[in-house]
């Protein structure tokens, strides 16, 4: 286990190239050993991956040395949420690595997973020969064509002496400005091939500067807009969380007393105990985070992107609000919503700088936001975030999930999958620290939960991970177990089995007049239990357990809670007739936001 | 829609142009014209792109464009500021009844003859867009056999250079 092994400091010759004169020469490496020795240099201490053909060369290294841990994942896609799952929980870069063709195809998913979400991660994989490529050889597929849309940006390697370079440009480039995936796809003759190592190598990126300080006029301008404002609101993204902001954020919402909304992909970057925190927003937000948004006069985006799932009806968001935008990103502003005073700036460094403006700003201006608060407090009142018990005797699975939450409290990580149980897992646990919200936000990713728990357990093996997952998202990746078991990767899986693709299901209970079609999934109540959930934890070596009523529940987290030798899958049967409440209705406007079923609040035009 | 002529520098590097391109797909946006060059810099090379978009769309490609890491530095090119010019080589049916006439057309646009046969002949004229496309029309009743076109070239009036600007920062 080397899972908590310091950055390892390798010794290639104390001459580093551009100290020369010592005469030394540089160690030549196999291009399989740079890429080893490259990633151990950038402080790259974890791997996931599954070799192949094209990779036989760089395992034959990785099997020598000790500064890299690799996980033997079952499915390469498994390796690629893993590795999401280890940059979102740690902010360190996640490494996944696969051969050529197919074992590279399965990464797609998840590159476009981490594309969407900005992870930082980096795929390496292996291509065919060189002097083969383009030939239609065994297992080639031009994996830096099919993914050119949904990396950052991709590299293509065919010489050894290329390795270090491409490996720390994609390193760089994952984890800098607005993070992302880098795909590295390096042939099997560049592999095997030798050069001499040189590090630091010299990287030749003329065309990337990402922008970090934001334009002081600019920052005046919003800070002197909230003063002024009457109805702000701060709407959080998950930017915030990749910029490591939490800290600003506190101190700049606590100076200014703004109300917080976090979108989904920022729950946890600011604390949800906390007096100003509204709740998330969004087609599946809390009324008060929706109407905030929906009624406010100056809402300042920071970190976030307008997502559809956001705004509701673009056309009718929002529309009394100035925006201030704050993205590390330039394509971000203006995109969904033109912003009145764009801020094109690292998230951390301007809300920084939004804390001294607002504190100049004010001493000329009065702020006054307290019939907004007076507003905002009364719709927290009347629309807290609940749920009715299921009329079918079943469990309710936003009980479970939040027993979940408060028996293993705010150190936990917590990786959902997608679907209903997503929406109660960012519902009903309470977020106090960033990065202990995992979910697949902007792809909806199925199956993201299991293997970025397991990521998330290699990050941070001190903490305890629950995957949050649903029946059909866990039958799309569950294999990893097996990965979990072997290599002592003790997570927590919580199955909110409702015996049905639930989120769909949902819909067609409400928009397609009830016809349930093909969403059936028989794991649950009343079916034939295929697959028998409990069986499959067994036979992956995980400790299975089964909840069906709600005394159960919480010994059975308990007994999760307690087991660290092994993982622990329980499946907890709920009913499939709960709903995720409250509701935006897709296409429409958030003033449309219902708190359930045909239950609308109604409050005040002006 | 309205036409807008974007000029890239860009790093000479295997798969730029498909990303380049990739971004216009992505949106349904078809290129009308491309040409892809050398500068005088080496190992850049400048793409100009002619598309047929409206502007905030536009402006929303030019900052994807701006996100690619081998792309340097964008530039939309005002017509009234800079020149404009596609190559075009047109092959022509000319035989002893109507060679006069085309020449004639040759001449009057300062276009040039480079090859001739018997029954035809290919004509080379360099010029912007209203130049080219008046002179095929005025071809066209004489029968026109193939038609090869440039992507649209463009460069800034003035002194000021793109390169210069880039590496002054």
């Amino acid at each position: 286990m080397t899972a908590d092994s310091p950055v390892p400091s390798p010794s290639p010759s104390p001459a580093a190239p551009g100290l020369s004169g010592a005469g030394v020469e540089p160690e030549i490496l196999t291009g399989s050993g740079a890429i080893i020795r490259s990633l151990a240099m950038l402080g790259v201490t974890d791997v996931f991956g599954l070799p192949g053909g094209a990779v036989i060369p760089l395992y034959d290294e990785l099997m020598t040395q000790d500064a890299i841990r690799h996980i033997l994942v079952r499915h390469e896609q498994g390796a690629g949420h893993a590795a999401e799952g280890y940059a979102s929980a740690s902010g360190r870069v996640g490494v996944a690595i696969a051969t050529s063709g197919p074992g590279a195809t399965n990464l797609v998913t998840a590159i476009a997973d981490a594309y969407m979400d900005s992870v930082p991660i980096v795929c390496i994989t292996g291509q065919v020969f060189s002097t083969l490529m383009g030939t239609d050889a065994f297992q080639e597929a031009d994996i830096v064509g099919i993914t050119m849309p949904i990396t950052k940006h991709s590299f293509l390697v065919k010489r050894p002496e290329d390795i270090p370079a491409a490996i720390a440009s994609a390193h760089l480039i994952a984890s800098t400005g607005r993070p992302g995936p880098v795909l590295v796809d390096i042939t099997k003759d560049a592999q095997q091939n030798t050069a001499p190592f040189i590090w630091p190598p010299k990287l030749d990126l003329p065309g990337y500067r990402p922008i970090t300080k934001a334009h002081g006029k600019q920052v005046q301008a919003a800070a002197q807009l909230l003063a002024e404002s009457r109805k702000p609101v701060l709407y959080v993204g998950g930017g915030v969380i990749r910029a490591r902001a939490s800290e600003e954020l506190l101190a700049f919402a606590e100076l200014t007393g703004t109300p917080v909304v976090t979108t989904l992909m920022a729950r946890g970057a600011f604390p949800d105990s906390h007096a100003q925190h509204l709740g998330m927003p969004g087609m599946h937000g809390t009324v008060p985070a929706v109407l905030s948004l929906q009624e406010a006069d100056l809402i300042i985006a920071l970190g976030a992107r307008f997502d559809d799932r956001v705004t509701g009806k673009i056309s009718e968001f929002a529309p009394n609000a100035t925006i201030v935008h704050v993205d590390v990103d330039p394509a971000e502003i203006s995109k969904i919503r033109t912003a009145d005073v764009p801020i094109v700036g690292d998230a951390k460094e301007v809300i920084a700088d939004l804390t001294v403006a607002y504190a100049a700003a004010v001493r000329t201006t009065t702020p006054d936001i307290s019939v907004w608060w007076t507003y905002l407090n009364g719709l927290r009142e009347e629309f807290p975030l609940g749920y009715s018990e299921p009329t079918d005797g079943l469990l309710a699975p936003q009980y479970v999930i939040k027993r979940i939450g408060e028996l293993t409290g705010p150190e936990g990580v917590y990786a959902a999958g997608v679907g209903q149980h997503q929406m109660w897992a960012a519902q009903y646990i309470k977020y106090e620290r960033p990065n202990s919200w995992l979910n697949s936000g902007g792809a909806g990713t199925m199956g993201y939960s299991v293997p970025a728990a397991m990521g998330a357990k290699v990050a941070e093996p001190d903490r305890v991970v629950w995957s949050i997952d649903g029946d059909g998202c866990f039958q799309m990746t569950n294999q990893e177990l097996a990965t979990c078991t072997i290599n002592n990767i003790p997570i927590k899986v919580a199955i909110i089995n409702n015996s049905s693709l639930g989120m769909v299901r949902q819909w067609q209970t409400l928009f397609y007049d009830g016809r349930h079609s093909f969403t059936d999934l028989n794991t649950g109540h009343g079916s034939a239990m295929v697959p028998d959930f409990l069986k499959l934890a067994e036979a992956y070596g995980a400790l299975g357990i089964r909840v069906t009523s709600a005394d159960q529940v919480d010994d059975a987290i308990k007994l999760a809670l307690a087991t660290n030798d092994r993982p622990v899958v329980i499946d907890f049967i709920v009913s499939r007739d709960a709903m995720v409440w409250p509701m935006v209705p897709q296409g429409g406007s958030n003033s449309s936001v219902q708190y359930a079923k045909d239950h609308a609040p109604t409050w005040g035009e002006e | 829609m309205s036409s807008h002529v974007l000029s890239l520098l860009v790093e000479d590097k295997p798969g730029l142009l498909t990303r380049v391109a990739g971004l216009f797909a992505r949106r349904g946006f078809n290129i009308e014209s491309l040409a892809v060059g050398r500068t005088e810099i080496e190992g850049l090379s400048r793409i100009t792109i002619l598309v047929d978009v409206e502007d905030l769309p536009l402006e929303q490609v030019t900052k994807q464009l701006n996100k690619l890491i081998n792309v340097i530095k964008i530039v939309e090119l005002d017509p009234a500021q800079s020149v404009q010019r596609e190559h075009l080589l047109v092959k022509v049916r000319a035989d002893n009844s109507t060679r006069s006439q085309v020449l004639e057309a040759v001449t009057l646009f300062r276009a040039r003859v480079v090859d001739v046969a018997i029954d035809a002949v290919v004509i080379e004229v360099t010029g912007d867009s209203g130049k080219t496309q008046a002179l095929l029309r005025v071809l066209e009743p004489y029968g026109i056999k193939e038609i090869a076109q440039s992507g649209l070239v463009a460069i800034g009036r003035g002194s000021k250079s793109i390169t210069e600007r880039v590496y002054k920062n």
